[in-house]
């Protein structure tokens, strides 16, 4: 992308003031993306954004400027502004010497979306609408939305560290509203890997419409959820997003660092139960949040946050781990070139247990069944989070019984993995997911197998 | 292009942008429509932590959108950041080749121009280029410090942050669209963190303007400071039906989400249960909304919506009653009326969406609410509304922060509580309608609101 001799002048220049790291990063990112709704293929729409972003640090003070010139003068300004931003003492002249990171992809690509045609993406659309339609005569509206997105990115820092990734990744939704005495119902579905267009080998289109339709018809018939604290049962796939808010933003070493979180000071205590081995790892070939390497220039890793209950670690960016005299955890990630990189997860998962799921329903006499959440929100000071549900059932005696209209639980991040009290044998990832934090958005993943909580506050309308 | 000290940056006026759009037009063959929307910030961020500026970032950033719809409809848009007359000419080109491959669309077509003047506005005050990146910094690590001294509670803030942005924008149409504007905007916002006998909790404070000298650190730090400490002590409240009192944050933040349900998209596609309600009685005789981004107080105010087309009030409720739908030019067309200057870009694609919605006050000061619900809960703060509250069904359950209502009066602080009603029931339940009319950095105003019989989820 740019010569490794102008990102050596770069960096110098982002230097010259004293600071002591600078950092250039460059992003190259095409887009295509389509929408049906209404029956009708609204938009059909490509996007190409290219620039960089240089981040100067002098102390505790980090200044950052961004740019769409990518020629030496224009990122030598940028450099310019950054280092005045942040206030760099007398000056010096130093040279980089840069090293290639090597960092092979986890994700292989067979069929780079943009060798394939507009038109084949297209096509899928329509598919996904017709197969929505048929799955019942309740379904009145469907909408459905194709996007890929191809992220070149390279990464010169003052460390001497150059790096370089081509990330692509597909992503296909579907949306059906289902209509009948009840009101109006919803259901949504979606597929996305860090892959090309082959996505559409290994998945049909028509298969998640039809599960995106069904799950809004079962819910015409759904009663009002309960309301007060019940057992929770979380179905494989369904429910990493519960772990993402309830402890992994809580372990990112930024939040951490300012006493935001209240797993603050206990790595090595046991925060969960001991059947919680908690996982973060971007080095899972295909998976939504995977890279080659962060957008620091640091290799995927597989970081372990917590093994049998007890926190043996939290995620890193480089600031922060530089800090503490220790190597980042691959965690440092940003929305594009305009954005400073902070701690971030990328595929987050609780790892597999021993129990038959079909034991776990079984042994649970009353409660809710959640399918399949939706998002959620966590403040990782008082640990508390929110997750929403958008297929869930009653639990009566053991079995699954009626389905229930979505709401919202609510608990207490400690306290909930404190309370997981049966793990199943039946891991599975979820749907892709972005995670929002400070205002930029980064793709995640999530997994779980089946899980009980012991008891999670359920926000519904009924007694 | 970001060039020298951080705030040397000039932009181009709206006129100058707007010439450059009109330009591009210029390569629109015949048969074809053409829309260039282009935009070109000026942006600094500053974080005060811990007695010191931990981040600032000041840019430029231009972005540019191309949109063709051909013939029988066919709609392709390109986007990019770079708004040069040869970056745009290629645009073109790949919106058009992107419209060959979209479907055929007879209602789709760029807005024309309705007649209607925009609003006189002043949304640029130009004292917003007289500050100092110094007058910034102190204004940023003024707040962390105002908020540290609020309370000896008080144990951090998570970030300190002052921002502002001036914004030049321009739409030009084959269609004979022309508009241009310039905005800006400064804040300041915080995240505050206080402590008690091991107990943390948070709260914020921020302030919105067209230029700084509109900000107050120390009302932005005390709002902070009380949001946060009040919350100390805090418990689990028992589960039941309760009456509650919406703070001004927490109904704005609702109204936002009714606006988008009274949207003519979601109507048209039938994903709303407002759909052919205009006329009938859906809330409380006591509510009347309206839409008015020429009002100039909102942070969302405007001259033009994302087709070009004149800002305009759009009452939506009034005394209860369905009045209207928001729209933009194809939903009006399509459902029989006409745009309402409510077109909305998220992204690529065209939509409709409020700007700047308020209910209009009632005369009851917040204490009288308070008095007259009795027994109840004053929620201070929601979360997981995108993750609780379905537009479409109504059905809204989400995480609540706030205090007990006893006597009349606020009393203990409770957390890890969910509220949950339908929308439509909460609109019918609005008992009263307060005095405290604020505005907040989002598309929606609010005010204290008391309603009735929603279902608290707790212990």
């Amino acid at each position: 992308m740019i010569d490794e001799s102008i990102l050596s002048e770069v960096l110098a220049a982002g230097l010259s003031g004293g600071a002591e790291f600078a950092e250039v990063f460059v992003e190259d990112r095409r887009s295509t993306s389509a929408v049906l709704d209404d029956g009708r293929v609204e938009d059909v729409a490509t996007g190409r954004d290219r620039g960089a972003g240089i981040r100067v640090v002098v102390g505790e003070s980090t200044g950052f400027a961004h740019t769409t010139d990518l020629s030496s003068e224009g990122l030598c300004a940028a450099a310019g502004t950054a280092a005045a931003a942040a206030r760099g003492g007398t000056g010096g002249t130093t040279v980089v010497d840069l090293t290639q990171v090597q960092a092979p992809s986890p994700s292989v690509v067979r069929l780079y979306p943009g060798e394939v045609p507009t038109s084949a993406k297209v096509d899928l659309l329509g598919r996904a609408d017709s197969a929505a339609r048929s799955a019942g005569a309740s379904i009145t509206q469907v909408s459905a939305r194709y996007g890929d997105t191809r992220r070149r990115i390279q990464v010169a820092n003052s460390d001497g560290v150059l790096a370089s990734d081509d990330q692509v990744r597909t992503l296909f939704s579907v949306s059906a509203v289902a209509s009948g005495d009840t009101g109006l119902q919803t259901g949504r579905e979606s597929i996305g890997h860090t892959v090309g267009f082959e996505l559409f080998d290994d998945h049909s289109v028509e298969e998640l419409a039809e599960r995106a339709a069904r799950r809004a018809i079962t819910k015409l018939a759904a009663r009002p959820a309960p309301s007060g604290t019940r057992t929770v049962v979380i179905g494989p796939g369904g429910g990493g997003v519960m772990f993402h808010e309830a402890c992994g933003h809580g372990l990112e070493a930024d939040l951490v660092g300012k006493g935001a979180s209240v797993f603050a000071g206990r790595v090595g205590e046991q925060v969960a139960s001991p059947l919680v081995t908690l996982v973060d790892d971007g080095t899972m070939g295909g998976e939504w949040g995977a890279f080659a390497i962060d957008d620091e220039g640091r290799p995927a890793q597989r970081n372990t946050l917590i093994q049998d209950g007890v926190l043996t670690e939290f995620m890193w960016d480089l600031l922060r781990a530089r800090k503490e005299g220790r190597p980042s955890s691959g965690n440092g990630r940003r929305q594009s070139y305009q954005h400073l990189p902070m701690v971030r997860m990328t595929n987050t998962y609780l790892l597999g247990g021993d129990s038959d799921p079909a034991d776990i329903l079984a042994d649970t006499p009353s409660g809710v069944y959640v399918a399949h959440l939706g998002g959620g929100q966590v403040n990782t000071a008082t640990g508390d989070f929110v997750f929403g549900m958008t297929e869930a059932y009653l639990i009566e005696d053991g079995a699954i019984t009626e389905p229930l209209r979505d709401g919202n639980l609510i608990g207490n991040g400690p306290a909930a993995l404190a309370s997981i009290d049966a793990v199943g044998n039946d891991f599975a990832m979820g749907a892709p997911g972005t995670c929002g934090k400070d205002g930029q958005g980064v793709p995640v993943g999530d997994g779980v197998p089946t899980l009980r909580v012991g008891g999670l506050t359920v926000g519904g309308t009924a007694a | 292009m970001s060039r020298g000290d951080a705030g040397a940056v000039v932009l181009e006026t709206p006129d100058a942008l707007l010439e450059r759009a009109e330009a591009a037009l210029d390569g629109a063959r015949a048969g074809e429509q053409v829309e260039v929307s282009l935009g070109s910030s000026m942006d600094t961020e500053l974080r005060a932590y811990d007695g010191a500026i931990e981040s600032l970032s000041s840019s430029r950033s231009d972005g540019a959108l191309v949109r063709v719809i051909a013939d029988g409809g066919r709609a392709g848009v390109a986007t990019g950041s770079l708004t040069t007359p040869e970056a745009l000419a290629e645009l073109l080109a790949e919106a058009r080749a992107n419209a060959a491959d979209a479907g055929t669309d007879p209602t789709m077509a760029l807005a024309e121009p309705d007649g209607v003047a925009q609003p006189v506005l002043e949304l640029y005050d130009p004292r917003i280029e007289e500050l100092s990146i110094d007058d910034k910094r102190d204004l940023a690590l003024g707040l962390e410090a105002a908020v540290m001294a609020g309370d000896p509670r008080m144990v951090g803030v998570e970030g300190a942050d002052y921002g502002d942005s001036v914004v030049v924008s321009a739409i030009a149409t084959t269609a004979g669209i022309r508009a241009a504007q310039r905005e800006s905007g400064a804040g300041l916002s915080v995240y505050a963190m206080a402590t008690e006998q091991g107990e943390t909790q948070t709260g914020f404070g921020f302030a919105v303007g067209r230029a700084a000298h509109e900000l107050s650190v120390e009302r932005t730090a005390a709002e902070a400071v009380l949001r946060t400490v009040r919350l100390l002590g805090s418990a689990k409240p028992p589960s039941g039906r309760v009456d509650v009192v919406l703070d001004p944050w927490v109904t704005a933040q609702f109204l936002g989400v009714i606006a988008e349900m009274l949207s003519g998209e979601e109507v048209r596609k039938g994903r709303t249960p407002f759909a052919g309600r205009v006329g009938e009685a859906i809330a409380s005789p006591l509510v009347s909304l309206a839409d008015d981004p020429t009002d100039a107080r909102a942070p969302g105010a405007s001259l033009t919506d994302d087709e070009g087309l004149a800002c305009r009030p759009v009452p939506l409720i009034e005394g209860g009653a369905l009045t209207s739908y928001l729209h933009n030019s194809i939903t009006g067309a399509v459902l029989g009326g006409a745009s309402t200057g409510s077109a909305t870009r998220s992204g690529t694609s065209l939509g409709v969406g409020p700007r700047a919605v308020a209910l209009r006050p009632g005369a009851t000061p917040r204490s009288e609410l308070l008095s007259g619900v009795g027994e109840g809960v004053l929620v201070t703060e929601v979360s997981g509304l995108h993750s609780g509250v379905n537009p479409t069904s109504g059905d809204f359950s989400c995480g609540i922060e706030g205090l007990q209502i006893r006597g009349g009066e606020e009393a203990e602080p409770i957390r890890e509580a969910i509220v949950a009603s339908t929308l439509q029931r909460m609109l019918t339940s609005v008992v009263a309608v307060g005095d405290d009319e604020s505005w907040f950095p989002i598309d929606a105003s609010g005010v204290s609101l008391a309603i009735e019989g929603l279902s608290l989820a707790g212990a």
